[in-house]
């Protein structure tokens, strides 16, 4: 079953694995964001993952610890940012920004010394049996475990802000942080909890890359990923499902042209590389339109101090 | 000084400039460098690094380096042109095809520094020379061994941006691959990018799930090697720029190794010594810009042998990578039998041979 020369099934398969470093970061921000709090250092806390993860998992030679190695560095990182925004109050996204520059700088003095070396592999979770079946195959059971545990996360992430007390505490916290302090909520501490979600979530999504998809280390691996992350999470309307949806729409779409040029469609080559940017966006905005106000968090972006 | 020395020297001063090969040489020397990626990407940026190293090595406190990594094509590099320029400065070689038009642009506000721009065809002051190599003449030598080596008739080429340099390689890479295998089909996908390992991987990826067996391709990092090893030694591919020598026991079957060293240790001397004179630089394998990395046990003997012998053939001056009868993809006919290809074709570069599928995005 092949349209022009390519095979949906090896296509959405592909898709899923390749989007995995976005929907992560992109999830993690979204609660980050949810809370009030706009960090614009998604891409430092990706790089500084991937690095963190690799050295982890070259150096212990365990793949899963590696992940947990890129998540810590990633929450590492981010607690600098907390204790800036939350303790200094310094601007966010001036500080968020810094955080870029300086996960990236840290990451590649870091990382000398690493380059060229193959770290262990992470291979696919369920028996071959499976994975070798018909369609289903390689699209449900062919992927390694992070794939399952970003859609896992999705899920709980929806049901968590959806239906749960922290869930509502941490919209109360985004939405008036005055009204949930009034209320005895820590609004400062339950950020910084949620900035540390947020930096552990970027730093999974960073191993990911540096790890699975690529598995190798180089400078400034993610080359932008997390921007892009920072843009779905805006035009998903924070909601978790959607930013599955912009994750999977930009990853499938960015595998698709790929796989159109090499199958040599008819479609110039430049529509097709703006294609994944276009198409996301613009799904997303139709998504959300004509519903009330974008949604986006009331607080978002603004620092609370107690004495108010 | 005395008033005699003074004299002496004014008159020496004089000697000097009309004699004008003797012109004024410099105790020391700041030598710039602007990168396109980061020097840890083990491929294009890591190459120009160690050449600047090599500069460091060959005059010791003479000179004094300076660089920038990931610095981004466009108005930002112009930024950090003039910052160098100004900061002192006295040559400033730039790195990758898109600093073209800033490196001119900056060479207009300063004409005593002076500016070598890689890849590019532009001089448009007496202070900017073009330096490059003739990677076509690699190409010629992977496009052989894939060839040779692809069992589905599928080989593949990652391009970065369409400019001539990179349709030269697809160019010269299926010419040599279509001579030593008739049914050999070349698929190319452009990244759009020189430097994302993430999307590197998926266009090698996109290339391995439609048949394609050997991969060639024109961006900065590993990754396209790193997917191919993925295959258990199903796809082989060729190092870019460096060695990449980490996966010799792996896909890596052999490599084109971009040798700057030479170049800018003679640039810069010359700059010490006062000899250095605006020109535009285009070597190749035989002057060592190029270099062509080991062919692994990967090949069979027969095949490593030939590909050996053509590199031997461009080396010596005998064999032009492009000899015609060539014609140009719409059948209109580029090179007569026999004539080979003018420099200013090659560097102008907008169309692909006869018998590649697709267009060049424009």
């Amino acid at each position: 079953m092949d349209f022009g020369g390519i095979n949906p099934v090896i296509l959405i398969a592909t898709l899923m694995a390749s989007a995995v470093p976005i929907l992560m970061a992109a999830l993690g921000e979204t609660v980050v964001e949810r809370a009030g709090v706009l960090n614009l250092g998604v891409e430092g806390m990706m790089v500084i993952g991937a690095l963190g993860g690799f050295i982890v998992a070259v150096e212990t030679g365990s793949p899963v610890l590696g992940f947990v190695g890129g998540a810590v560095a990633g929450a590492v990182l981010s607690l600098i940012f907390a204790l800036l925004t939350q303790v200094f109050l310094a601007n966010q996204v001036a500080t968020g920004l810094a955080l870029t520059l300086f996960g990236l700088g840290v990451s590649s003095l870091g990382g000398q010394g690493y380059n060229g070396i193959k770290p262990p592999p992470t291979t696919q979770l369920l028996p071959d049996a499976l994975a070798d079946l018909p369609v289903v195959g390689p699209i449900v059971f062919g992927h390694d475990w992070v794939v399952y545990f970003s859609i896992a996360m999705t899920a709980v992430l929806w049901w968590v802000l959806k239906a749960t007390r922290v869930g509502l505490i941490i919209r109360a916290v985004g939405e008036s942080h005055e009204a949930a302090h009034a209320l005895g909520y820590k609004v400062n501490r339950i950020r910084l909890m949620c900035i540390a979600f947020g930096g552990a979530m970027a730093g999974m999504g960073g191993a990911y890359v540096s790890l699975a998809r690529v598995p190798q280390w180089v400078d400034g691996i993610t080359a932008g990923a997390g921007w892009i992350a920072l843009a779905i999470v805006v035009f998903a309307s924070w909601k978790p499902w959607r930013v599955l949806i912009g994750a999977y729409l930009f990853g499938g779409i960015t595998v698709l042209q790929l796989n159109l040029q090499v199958a040599g469609s008819g479609i110039p080559v430049e529509y097709l590389s703006m294609a994944p940017y276009l198409i996301t966006i613009l799904v997303l905005v139709i998504m959300s339109a004509g519903r009330k106000a974008n949604g986006a968090p009331a607080a978002l972006g603004q620092n609370f101090h107690a004495s108010r | 000084m005395k008033r005699r020395n003074l004299l002496a020297t004014a008159a020496m001063g004089l000697l000097l400039a009309s004699g004008g090969a003797f012109a004024q040489g410099m105790d020391k020397v700041k030598a710039c460098f602007v990168y396109v990626g980061p020097i840890g990407d083990g491929g294009w940026t890591f190459q120009h690094h160690q050449g600047a190293l090599a500069v460091q090595e060959a005059y010791g406190d003479k000179v004094e380096i300076q660089y920038q990594e990931n610095v981004p094509e466009g108005a930002d590099a112009e930024r950090v042109l003039t910052q160098m320029a100004l900061g002192g400065c006295n040559i400033i070689f730039t790195t990758s095809f898109g600093y073209m038009d800033p490196t001119n642009a900056v060479a207009a506000k300063f004409p005593d520094v002076k500016f070598e721009h890689a890849t590019g065809f532009k001089r448009e002051h007496p202070n900017v020379s073009t330096y490059n190599a003739r990677f076509y003449e690699g190409r010629a030598i992977q496009g052989h061994i894939a060839g040779k080596m692809t069992k589905s008739n599928k080989i593949g080429y990652i391009g970065s941006f369409p400019i001539p340099e990179v349709v030269m390689g697809i160019n010269s890479y299926y010419l040599h691959a279509k001579k030593a295998n008739p049914n050999v089909e070349l698929s190319v996908v452009w990244a759009f990018t020189w430097f994302d390992p993430a999307k590197e991987a998926d266009a090698a990826k996109a290339l391995i799930d439609q048949g394609v067996d050997v991969i060639a391709s024109h961006t900065d990092s590993t990754a396209p090697l790193a997917e191919a090893a993925k295959t258990n030694g199903a796809v082989i591919g060729f190092g870019q720029a460096s060695d990449m020598a980490e996966y010799k026991d792996g896909p890596r079957v052999s490599s084109i190794i971009d040798n700057w060293a030479p170049y800018y240790v003679k640039r810069v001397g010359a700059l010490l010594d006062g000899t250095y004179a605006q020109q535009d630089a285009w070597e190749g394998i035989a002057g060592g810009e190029v270099e062509i990395g080991e062919i692994t046990a990967a090949v069979p003997a027969e095949v490593k042998a030939e590909a050996e012998a053509l590199r031997d053939a461009i080396a010596a001056g005998t064999y032009h990578p492009f000899t015609g009868p060539i014609n140009k993809q719409d059948g209109s006919p580029w090179l007569a039998e026999g004539a080979t290809a003018p420099d200013g074709d090659l560097l102008g570069m907008n169309f692909y041979v006869e018998g590649i599928v697709g267009d060049i995005p424009q």
